[in-house]
């Protein structure tokens, strides 16, 4: 069973996009090497909630990853860790989330199912009355 | 936030005609309290019920369950500072009416969203 896992993080806010765009293909290099996936979003510079270090602002990326193990979260990580420009992240595995929100939508589904089932039996006694008054009507 | 409950205020007022109807069933039993309530428990607390209604309550309902937003996400800031107070606490569910799976989650989420400076440790954002 393969793992997801979505690992935010936060570069300065004085990182060119050229440095940002190594640093995320370095990354992909590395996951992709150790047998995984990985997809890339910069959501761009934004606010942060808090002073972290001495930056008040950051760009965001998040970066999502599919493997079959977590050893390669390990590296991603020590690879963020090492890197200067990153001044915060956080790692979040998803594959166990998206498996319920999976279920419950499965559910929702079967419920709406259901539900519609006594709605589709109504119309049904009057197709055979239909039926049974054009039966008659060729014997007749 | 306190808009947010306030939404759901039809809802409530409904509730609320609903029991409007319940003291004539009353009157028929006698005094059987308790007993000849609706299928919906609540609809405000059942104090007030003698007077003239004058603490009513309305019913609060979790926002996660109405809306069926089932992925209470970190990156989702919007959804969660609505669950937050001014000072940057997380609002306890008494407050905010979300029910207790939900209320699980979302503290999660709040953390996460702490943790990676999207929402504030303390006091609000700058």
């Amino acid at each position: 069973m393969n793992r997801s896992y979505e690992v935010m993080f936060i570069v300065r806010p004085d990182t060119v996009d050229e440095d940002l765009n190594k640093l995320i293909s370095t990354l992909e290099s590395s996951v992709t090497s150790a047998g995984g996936t990985s997809k890339s979003e910069v959501w761009g510079k934004r606010r942060l909630a808090y002073k972290v270090g001495k930056f008040n602002d950051g760009i965001f990326v998040l970066y999502m990853i599919e493997g079959p193990d977590g050893a390669i979260v390990h590296e991603v990580e020590r690879r963020l860790r090492v890197t200067e420009q990153v001044i915060k992240f956080i790692t979040v595995r998803t594959d166990e989330e998206l498996k319920r929100l999976d279920k419950v939508k499965k559910l929702r589904d079967a419920k709406k199912k259901t539900s519609a089932m006594p709605a589709a039996p109504a119309p049904a006694p009057v197709t055979p009355e239909a039926s049974a008054e054009t039966a008659p009507a060729p014997t007749a | 936030m306190a808009e947010e409950t306030k939404a759901h205020a039809p809802e409530g007022a409904s509730s609320s005609s609903g029991g409007s109807s319940r003291p004539e069933g009353r009157s028929d039993r006698g005094g059987d309290r308790g007993g000849p309530r609706g299928p919906r428990p609540g609809g405000g607390p059942g104090g007030s019920r003698e007077g003239g209604r004058k603490y009513f309550r309305r019913k609060k309902v979790c926002k996660f369950c109405v809306e069926k937003i089932e992925a209470v996400n970190y990156k989702d800031v919007r959804l969660l500072a609505q669950f937050v107070a001014e000072s940057g606490k997380i609002t306890p569910r008494r407050l905010t009416g979300v029910c207790t799976p939900h209320q699980r989650r979302l503290s999660r989420a709040i953390k996460q969203a702490r943790n990676i400076a999207l929402l504030p440790f303390a006091g609000r954002a700058q």
